[in-house]
């Protein structure tokens, strides 16, 4: 049981160290706010494990780039001239939310063109399946869907009739 | 619409999405664009690495064409494409400029004396923070820098001879006589 207590405990501390991959070298008694700058560290991607951010990784580029977001904002620079000075070195690609710009456009909207085409398929179509249902018919053949209409109407009372007698 | 038409779109879609999907598999996430090509190299002034008391910096660059290679000795790769560098040096073609990254300076100036040094001159980055101005993320890179000191180009991963020939020489060619 005891055993069983350590195991849950040491488990419970992996995993509230997991994702706050060394941040114990930062002092946030300063001017950093840590909330802050583990918000912004979160939304940067990382370039060598490229699925994980700054925040995530323990890549020695990510060690570095977040020594530098973390001097950055000491100097008390705003998210967005810290996200410029990485964007202007690194590229777009360090950004999780790329900006909307004539490159990304298909990214941006090509989801909502896609979508837009489903729909007017599904129109399309259900159209076609109402108009299909409006059929309109010629004398002759209402005359002959009128006798078959009226046979099986015949036959389905003569079952009717056989089985209630 | 035709019948055939309609019978041949899902084919047609098909073809589109697996040509598109085989492209990508020819490339490689790891090579990230830089948005530094055609832009000015970052300053930057470092000791250098084996006269620690002189300086190399962005103007030591300019007035030729320049080859920057970002190397350490830690770095696996760069001691497979450390050959493909001394060949380029001894013939001469471009200016051989090295970026020492995050190393130590001592082992580095070993390696140097072991597999012979291509370099005109290393700066020795020993926080890495010229790396970051350059955006490398990776060793080793390369950078083609011209004569008023343009980032034109830039190789992720070692060089190899097809690259030395088929990418970065025909460049230094051109860019030297776009200048005259």
């Amino acid at each position: 049981m005891k055993f069983l207590r350590t195991l849950l405990a040491a488990l419970c501390f992996a995993w509230a160290t997991a994702g706050l991959a060394g941040l114990e070298e930062f002092d946030f008694t300063g001017n950093v706010d840590e909330d802050h700058f583990k918000e912004l560290i979160a939304e940067l991607r990382c370039l060598v494990c490229q699925n994980q951010s700054l925040a995530d990784s323990d890549a020695e580029l990510a060690q570095d780039l977040r020594r530098e977001v973390y001097d950055l904002m000491q100097q008390g620079q705003a998210d967005g001239q810290i996200v410029d000075f990485l964007v202007t070195r690194y590229g777009d690609f360090v950004l999780y939310n790329p900006p909307v710009k004539p490159s990304t456009y298909v990214l941006w909207y090509g989801p909502f063109v896609l979508l837009a085409i489903g729909i007017l398929f599904l129109i399309k179509t259900v159209r076609q399946r109402t108009r299909q249902t409006e059929t309109t018919f010629s004398e002759q053949e209402q005359a002959r869907l009128k006798a078959i209409l009226g046979e099986e109407a015949d036959e389905d009372n003569k079952s009717y009739g056989d089985k209630k007698a | 619409m035709p019948r055939f038409v309609r019978y041949l779109a899902p084919l047609a879609i098909f073809l589109a999405l697996a040509g598109l999907l085989y492209k990508g598999l020819s490339l490689d996430p790891r090579k990230v664009p830089s948005p530094l090509i055609d832009k000015p190299a970052p300053l930057f002034s470092l000791t250098r690495l084996k006269q620690p008391e002189a300086t190399l910096g962005t103007a030591d660059l300019k007035g030729k064409v320049s080859l920057f290679n970002v190397w350490a000795t830690w770095c696996v790769a760069c001691r497979s494409e450390h050959p493909v560098l001394m060949q380029l040096a001894e013939s001469g073609r471009v200016a051989i400029y090295g970026l020492n990254y995050k190393d130590d300076r001592a082992e580095a100036k070993r390696w140097l004396l072991r597999y012979g040094d291509p370099y005109i001159a290393n700066a020795f980055d020993d926080d890495g923070r010229v790396g970051i101005d350059w955006g490398v993320y990776g060793t080793p890179e390369t950078f083609i820098v011209d004569q008023q000191g343009i980032i034109r180009h830039k190789h992720i991963g070692p060089l190899t001879r097809e690259v030395v020939r088929d990418e970065i020489l025909p460049l230094v060619e051109k860019l030297e006589a776009g200048s005259g």
